[in-house]
């Protein structure tokens, strides 16, 4: 296999404490080692070499919330071109959300994605199972999903309202040593919502969804982890009071609780739908300047853990309708980086912040091997240009889903170079 | 581009000018509804599309009244029997109806932003007849008419509105207009019924009639739809009507003695409004009815055409 030389780039690696000027080489898949300039040791077999300098290398972004709509829906995505939409993103590993058709609750379809994903995949797809069947009975196979392949379970879409059947499933999982993936939302209080509860639902007469729709259940399942010690992770939280429950269970020293927000959530708000704009559609809806402010704070303070995408692409068929009829998501892995660099920009956090927030933490919540370029690591590697302007067009996005409300916009910083397991499966670096 | 190049799609986006421009020209409307020939041929060679996908009487007529008095043709579409029953989008039927050559399209649908949307995708300016519980354009302002009428002019007047605010474009339109005079807005209902927030419109919330119409010009009443009972917004019609239903007893012990009583219609008789009031003195309701035509008229004149 041929060995890649990362020359001269600012490696940022929080796993081993690194921001400096460093050369990455690559041999095997894995890591070989890094090395200051001018110190390398020479590297006798075939060779491609890449002058990164000014630009940042870090380890392999890894996105714990995206849906791939493969089986079932590949009018929308599949996991070619969702794959392929991460790696232009710079993800090298992405969890796939189970809400396809059918659903994945048998080892059978995690299987399929797993399979796929080696035939079609550019980057490492795992699945999540959902939590409960979908005939809503009983929990889904655990252990046979995880042995076919699945690093979480999750009920992400639909929120297991039935408190008995979410304290066995966070009790079950332990023993499988994967973390609950949880969709906090108690429909009986978001049910007809369209988005958020506030200034926007009452100029459009639009039905809203209240901030604490979402907040009893991130409150439930937060007891419901203590009560059982198994590993929540509350995904795309979006409100001030979400992250205040966060903050107080984790001051209490709860380790078994993690969470994640999105770039949309913490890039926007409400006022995103005016004109009843179904690009800016959204579940959890985008809601006040004052939640995305506590968003920023939790993200500064290590409240939040990580950023996830929520990538939902849809097809025109689902956007362009009414606003009622038109389905909730985003479009997120290839607008993420450059969303999250403008944190970086606005002071609120660090760069190396930024690689433990898109690529270190999310590896420790799913126990995954990357997240680190430590030596004899799995060469996963994201290389990025923090300024190079770039603007949101449908041609300039590889996903099939267009459905962003950041289309038109310019937006700075790229990822150049993406390699999984030593593979480069995006550059659009010259050796 | 907004009023009237695009149409009307709101309330919202007008400013107090456009707004005095469409009254301005309505009351000129008004006398072509008296004479003997009720006709002027203002829109002659123009059509009208009114396109009802939500079923309506009262807005539908009133539309096609006062396009037929402008000369204007006008064809009628309603869901039942079309197409729509068979599964087509209503943007695919709006732009078949366009593809016949229509000048104007009204319309009322059940989704919010329905007008808006059909509108960022057609080249013909739309009208809104009433879009879910976002807007209902022309209610608001023939009720702006009505007011003026009785009290000669819209500034300094207090309005109460009384009912289900949270479903309601009727109150979400009228709260729009009326805050670009200087109007005391007020609004009453079980706390069910008023959307959270809404002082943040400029509006003063009450629950109890009787103290919400202490001092108030006009007292307009919104239709109880019996479906909210079941959605556990008011636990039954009888408790609603007792606490929140406008009686003659009520009316004369509280309300002032020049105070009007207004309502979109349908009328609940019995529920929102005892038939007394309904058919009182000091009820406006029919008055309404006749200043939709003339509202309507001045909307299909400055938007279709004649206007400019």
């Amino acid at each position: 296999m041929t060995a890649i030389v990362l020359k001269k780039g600012r490696v940022i690696d929080p796993s081993q404490h690194l921001d400096t000027e460093r050369t990455v080489i690559i041999r095997d898949g894995r890591i070989s080692g890094i090395y200051p300039p001018g110190d390398e040791p020479p590297v006798e077999e075939d060779v491609l070499e890449f002058n990164v300098d000014g630009l940042v290398v870090c380890p392999g972004f890894i996105d714990l919330h995206v849906h791939l709509r493969d089986p079932g829906e590949e009018w929308k995505e599949d996991i070619a071109s969702g794959t392929l939409a991460a790696a232009r993103g710079g993800f090298t590993t992405v969890v796939a959300m189970p809400n396809t058709i059918p659903p994945n609750d048998t080892p059978q379809v995690t299987a399929y994605i797993v399979r796929r994903a080696r035939e079609v995949g550019h980057v490492r797809v795992v699945p999540a199972g959902r939590i409960v069947r979908a005939d809503g009975t009983a929990l889904s196979p655990f252990g046979e999903m995880v042995e076919a392949g699945a690093c979480a379970f999750t009920d992400d879409g639909s929120w297991t309202s039935d408190a008995q059947l979410m304290e066995r499933a966070m009790e079950y999982a332990k023993a499988f040593g994967v973390p609950l993936l949880s969709h906090p939302e108690e429909p009986a209080l978001s049910c007809g919502g369209q988005i958020n509860e506030g200034q926007m639902s009452l100029l459009l007469g639009l039905k809203g969804i209240p901030s604490q729709a979402e907040e009893v259940a991130v409150f439930r399942d937060i007891k419901l982890a203590e009560l059982t010690g198994g590993h929540l992770h509350l995904q795309h939280i979006s409100t001030k009071g979400s992250v205040e429950l966060v903050k107080l269970a984790k001051e209490k020293g709860m380790k078994n609780i993690t969470c994640e927000v999105t770039p949309h959530h913490f890039s926007l708000t409400e006022e995103a739908v005016e004109g009843f704009n179904t690009s800016a559609k959204v579940k959890p809806p985008l809601r006040t300047e004052d939640d995305r402010q506590a968003l920023l704070l939790g993200l500064r303070d290590g409240t939040i853990d990580c950023i996830a995408t929520d990538h939902a692409p849809h097809s025109e068929l689902e956007k362009k309708r009414e606003f009622n009829e038109a389905a909730f998501g985003i479009s997120g892995l290839e607008t993420a980086l450059p969303l999250s660099l403008n944190l970086v920009r606005n002071g609120h956090i660090s760069l190396s912040r930024l690689v433990e927030l898109l690529s270190v933490n999310p590896a420790r919540i799913i126990s995954s091997r990357g997240g680190t370029l430590k030596p004899g690591a799995p060469a996963d590697v994201t290389v990025f240009d923090p300024d190079l302007e770039w603007e949101v067009t449908p041609e300039a996005l590889a996903s099939r889903g267009k459905n962003t409300p950041f289309l038109g916009k310019k937006l700075r910083g790229r990822v150049v170079i993406t390699i999984v397991e030593g593979r480069i499966v995006h550059s659009v670096l010259k050796v | 581009m907004s009023f009237p190049e695009r149409g009307l799609i709101g309330i919202r986006a007008l400013r107090r000018e456009d707004i005095e421009l469409i009254l301005r020209t309505a009351r000129s409307m008004k006398d072509i509804s008296k004479r003997d020939v009720k006709k002027v041929p203002a829109l002659r060679g123009k059509t009208v599309a009114n396109l009802f996908f939500e079923p309506s009487t009262r807005t539908r007529t009133s539309f096609e009244l006062a396009a037929k008095r402008l000369s204007a043709d006008v064809v009628n579409f309603s869901p039942s029997g079309s197409s729509m029953a068979k599964g087509e989008l209503m943007l695919d039927t709006v732009k078949n109806i366009l593809a016949m050559n229509v000048d104007a399209l009204v319309i009322r649908a059940k989704p919010e932003g329905a007008c808006e949307f059909i509108s960022q995708h057609v080249d013909v300016p739309v009208i809104n007849a009433g879009d879910g519980m976002h807007e209902h354009p022309t209610q608001a302002l023939l009720d702006a008419l009505t007011m003026e009428e009785q009290f000669g002019t819209l500034d300094g007047l207090k309005v109460l509105i009384v009912g289900d605010i949270l479903h309601s474009r009727v109150a979400r339109s009228n709260i729009y207009l009326l805050k670009n005079f200087d109007i005391e807005i007020r609004v009453c209902g079980p706390p069910t019924l008023i959307p959270r927030g809404i002082e943040s419109m400029g509006v003063k919330v009450f629950y109890h009639l009787q103290e919400a119409l202490e001092g108030v010009n006009v007292i307009m009443m919104l239709r109880i739809q019996m479906e909210r009972m079941q959605g556990g917004h008011f636990p039954s019609i009888h408790e609603y009507s007792k606490f929140w239903g406008l009686t003659a007893e009520i009316l004369d012990r509280h309300a002032p003695p020049d105070a009007v009583v207004m309502h979109p219609g349908p009328l609940n008789r019995g529920v929102e409004i005892t038939p007394d009031v309904a058919d009182g003195a000091r009820s406006v309701i029919l008055y309404q009815v006749e200043n939709g035509v003339a509202v309507r008229m001045a909307v299909l004149y400055l938007v279709v055409g004649g206007g400019r």
